[in-house]
């Protein structure tokens, strides 16, 4: 059920999906949407073109300044694809935003002249890559690891009464005002280069893993996503590293001696304030805690494109939820270590009993090289996420967030978050306001301005977040083979037509999605549409999300099973539902909103079927 | 154990004692070999059935007038398979061969000699991997007493003169001279639940999954195809069970008293209810697994589990025929240099 227009009317996909042009903003937010740049708008010639709603990466309104992840990554994702690598087949990803919404489409390579010329380009590329991988990767994180030392080495935006003598003694010649434009630009144009490397080898990696995979389909036709991914996952890629840092800092309170100061009431401030207090032993658990934090809490509770996914390090609600759990197992005397020698003797047994099942020599030759194809590129496909979307992003929005505190403090408005309700035109805009009112002596003009548009917009994001928004826009295509589609967002011309059966069927009481974890479970759906929304929780609910996040794994011990919208064979939130052994079915289209919050469900995860059983 | 010029246990024989001791003798002795739980039993070897025949041949001619007759003459077949089969059936043993069969069978049978027994015939030419006989030969099961033995196995050696029997080797030009049957005795599984389990899918041709039918009562059911049967599709090597299809099974094959089998209706309570549980499902598999590993190849195997002790036994093997035959192209080669396998993803549709 799709309610597209503020009508609260249902709409209806069975003769397609509607046209842009007959998607209106929504009465009273036209100003928030006008504020978005123009390249982001519905314009002519839109119409023609099958756009799809990016729910898998921007599940919520987008406030402005957010706008800025999309802007930075599908420049990056586009340069990499259409002029770096030279996809054969397709080019960058085009991206236009209504009522907040992110769509996007993307833009083939049809003609085979085109494609043998860009093949050509593409093997002395990309193949350069696949043979250079381990040599290339190295130097990737020494780059990543300098990019986000540069960032933390930007200094705290401020302006002093009086330039500091220090500074005019020393002869400096630019005047502190000069800073705020300089640490501003540094920290957007470091937010653009991060998603250069981001994409550096994005598609090279899921694109070898996709060959492995889809040679596995062929062989074994009834082989499930989630074997094939056990073949290739990590055993202690960065993702599973924030989680490990709870388990040993619980067996660290155990140890010490401090687990009684946790409880599960208690706010993280309480119990380090109390831990504080309990003398030496609870300081050493303090010192433990500080080891995790740096680096392995630099890690979003959501996928890091929104402002407000702030990181375990800024908001110690998320991990200090998951240690009293995980201190009540090593009591009941588990090590909640991970066995890692078992893990991969585990992995090589699956390859080699999987290889020794295929038909012939000829077939384990062709198995050998794509396996240790897909082995080599799956460390990046894994790893890159933690530097990128959560490290990275987070020092970013931090640092803006510092910019909101300043001119905050400078009365441009009320609060230091109300920066994001500013494009990130019109916040360079407020700076170099506050610069020039720090060199006039006059006061600024944002003062007077930006309270009224804040209000405005974050009017038109809670109106914006009511509304359901349809799936997917314009002329359907035949076929979809754009491999970065494909690949990023698991959209296929079939889940194309479950997403227009499901709109003609909302009495179903079955729901089908990708089988993520196996088991049966059934249970009460909680159903959390926002990050915020967590606390809600209660142990033995059923999480029923628009995408899962591996951040969010402190919370998995609490749920008995994980339904998302999105996400598909290589989504994070399969590998960390096995990891808790709990039943998921993510890729369901539309699970929340098909499901109401309290509904019982039962949620098998093995056939990817979640039944709705009130 | 005792070899005798007539009689095979299972532990000595293996498959390439078929021309001795027929496909399912052969089978069931290689599956032994191999480890795996086969009901105890022995065969009567097709040295028995040729000293018959002599006999018989020497009163009145057998193969040659099988072999003289048109495949597609119904009515000359019907005429001789009655005679043939009467004949076969009231054929005087040799002294020494019943008292052969009745050591045997007092070995088998232990301290009980009405302990029943199944009887199936082992033809020479049968579970040839090009051609199945299955079905065509008779199987006696739940019989009690050696009398009764020895009766049956004649029954046994009569079924392949029956008419379907002589048709499709008549149709095939099996030369008659190497048609010869064994004769198969062994513990009889009084079954809970039976059935069928494939090391490939039926479906896909998957290698990586088993489908396991069962149902009730004996498997007699479910090869007959007199019931539904359950239906698991299990990962070979993951154990994860992706298909869990439970049928409404009426009916179940189970011993009748006085020996011998009966089809009986399964009471209400019983008949949606799962046949097997997760972990004698995971213990097919890991027999699947061990038994395709001894052949080499995907193999089409009969089970049933004990209803006192709940046991496992494998009571057939044979290599599964119609996907083989369809494995000749491979689904990728090495490529001279590795990247290009990325080519299937990246260039397009081909």
């Amino acid at each position: 059920m799709n309610d597209i227009d503020g009508t609260g009317r249902a709409a209806d996909f069975a003769r397609g999906f509607p046209l842009p042009s007959s998607l209106r903003t929504l009465a009273g937010t036209e100003a928030a949407q006008a504020a978005y740049p123009y390249y982001m708008q519905f314009g002519p010639g839109d119409d023609e073109r099958f756009w799809f709603y990016n729910s898998m990466h921007f599940p919520e309104p987008m406030c402005a300044f957010d706008m800025v992840t999309a802007e930075a990554a599908y420049c990056a994702l586009g340069a990499a694809n259409t002029r770096v690598h030279c996809l054969p087949t397709t080019l960058g990803i085009d991206y236009r935003i209504i009522n907040g919404r992110v769509y996007i489409g993307g833009n083939a390579v049809t003609d085979p002249t085109e494609i043998a010329r860009r093949t050509v380009e593409f093997q002395k590329r990309a193949f350069y890559y696949y043979e250079n991988w381990e040599r290339l990767y190295a130097q990737w994180r020494e780059k990543m690891l300098r990019l986000i030392g540069d960032a933390q080495s930007l200094a705290r935006p401020m302006l002093p009464e009086f330039e500091p003598l220090a500074n005019v003694h020393a002869g400096r010649g630019i005047a502190s005002n000069h800073d705020l434009i300089d640490i501003y630009n540094k920290a957007l144009e470091g937010y653009f280069r991060m998603w250069h490397h981001h994409f550096e080898f994005l598609l090279l990696g899921y694109g070898a893993y996709l060959t492995f995979f889809a040679f596995c389909k062929k062989a074994f036709p009834e082989i499930s996503d989630q074997t094939v991914s056990r073949m290739v996952a990590g055993i202690d890629a960065e993702i599973f590293r924030p989680d490990d840092e709870l388990r040993r800092l619980a067996r660290c309170a155990v140890e010490m001696g401090v687990d009684a100061h946790f409880q599960e009431e208690r706010t993280p401030e309480a119990i380090m304030t109390s831990l504080r207090a309990a003398g030496k032993q609870g300081e050493l658990w303090l010192k433990e805690l500080q080891t995790s934090r740096d680096p392995w809490f630099n890690i979003n509770v959501g996928d890091g494109f929104y402002h407000y996914h702030r990181s375990w390090n800024d908001d110690l609600t998320m991990p200090f939820a998951g240690i009293p759990g995980y201190i009540a197992r090593v009591k009941a005397g588990e090590t909640l270590t991970r066995p890692v020698e078992r893990l991969r003797a585990e992995r090589q047994q699956l390859v080699a009993d999987y290889r020794e099942l295929l038909g012939s020599d000829e077939e384990r030759a062709a198995y050998d090289q794509m396996i240790s194809l897909a082995l080599r590129v799956f460390p990046y496909v894994e790893g890159h996420k933690f530097y990128c979307e959560h490290w990275y992003t987070n020092l970013f929005f931090n640092k803006i967030r510092e910019f909101g505190a300043l001119l905050a403090a400078n009365a441009f408005f009320a609060h230091e978050s109300d920066v994001f309700q500013l494009t990130h035109y019109e916040l360079q805009s407020a700076i170099i306001d506050l610069m020039t009112s720090w060199s006039t002596g006059s006061p600024p003009r944002g003062p007077a301005r930006w309270p009224k548009i804040i209000a405005e917009r974050r009017a038109a994001l809670a109106e914006w977040a009511k509304h359901e928004t349809p799936p997917a826009l314009g002329p359907v295509p035949d076929i979809i083979d754009d491999p970065a589609i494909v690949m990023l967002w698991g959209i296929t011309r079939e889940s194309l037509n479950a997403w227009l059966k499901s709109g003609t069927d909302p009495d179903s009481n079955e729901i089908r999605g990708f089988a993520a974890s196996n088991g049966v479970v059934e249970g009460p759906a909680c159903v959390i549409r926002s990050v915020e929304e967590i606390g809600r929780l209660r142990q033995g609910d059923i999480l029923v999300c628009q995408i899962t996040n591996p951040t969010w794994a402190p919370i998995f011990q609490k749920i008995a099973g994980a339904v998302s919208d999105i996400g598909g064979s290589m989504s994070h939130a399969a590998i960390v539902a096995r990891e808790f052994d709990l039943p998921a079915v993510v890729g369901t289209g539309n699970a929340t909103s098909r499901i109401k919050n309290g509904q019982r469900l039962r949620v098998d995860g093995g056939r990817g079927v979640v039944t709705i059983l009130d | 154990m005792l070899n005798h010029r007539h009689i095979s246990w299972f532990a000595d024989i293996g498959l390439q004692d078929r021309p001795r001791v027929g496909g399912k003798g052969g089978s069931l002795g290689e599956l032994q070999r191999g480890g795996l739980p086969v009901p105890p039993g022995f065969v009567v070897t097709t040295s028995a059935f040729e000293q018959c025949l002599d006999a018989l041949e020497r009163a009145a001619s057998v193969r040659t007038t099988v072999a003289a007759v048109d495949a597609y003459d119904l009515p000359a077949i019907q005429a001789i398979s009655g005679t043939l089969r009467t004949r076969v059936t009231q054929a005087e043993l040799p002294p020494e061969l019943i008292e052969e069969i009745t050591a045997a069978h007092a070995m088998l049978c232990g301290d009980d000699p009405t302990q029943p027994v199944a009887l199936r015939s082992s033809a020479t030419t049968e579970d040839a991997s090009d051609a199945s006989f299955a079905g065509l030969q008779d199987t006696y099961l739940w019989v009690r007493g050696v009398d009764e033995t020895i009766r049956m196995i004649r029954s046994c050696w009569a079924s392949l003169y029956s008419v379907e029997s002589i048709s499709y080797r008549r149709q095939r030009h099996f030369p008659e001279q190497n048609v010869a049957m064994a004769v198969v005795v062994q513990r009889m599984v009084d079954a809970r639940s039976a059935g069928v389990m494939f090391t490939r899918s039926p479906v896909t041709g998957d290698r990586s999954v088993i489908t396991i039918e069962g149902s009730w009562g004996l498997g007699s059911a479910v090869v007959g195809g007199e019931v539904t049967p359950d239906r698991w599709v299990i990962g070979k090597i993951t154990g994860e069970i992706s298909t869990r299809d439970i049928s409404d099974k009426a009916i179940a094959h189970q011993p009748r008293p006085a020996g011998g089998i009966e089809s009986v209706a399964v009471v209400e309570e019983q008949r949606r209810k799962p046949c097997m549980n997760d972990t004698e499902l995971q213990s097919l598999r890991e027999i699947a697994r061990k038994v395709e590993r001894h052949y080499g190849r995907a193999q089409d195997i009969e089970w049933a589990v004990d209803r006192a002790r709940g046991e496992i036994f494998l009571l057939q093997s044979r290599p599964e025929t119609v996907w083989s035959a369809r494995d000749a192209t491979p689904v990728a080669r090495a490529a001279d240099n590795p990247s290009l396998h990325v080519m299937s993803i990246f260039g397009g549709r081909t």
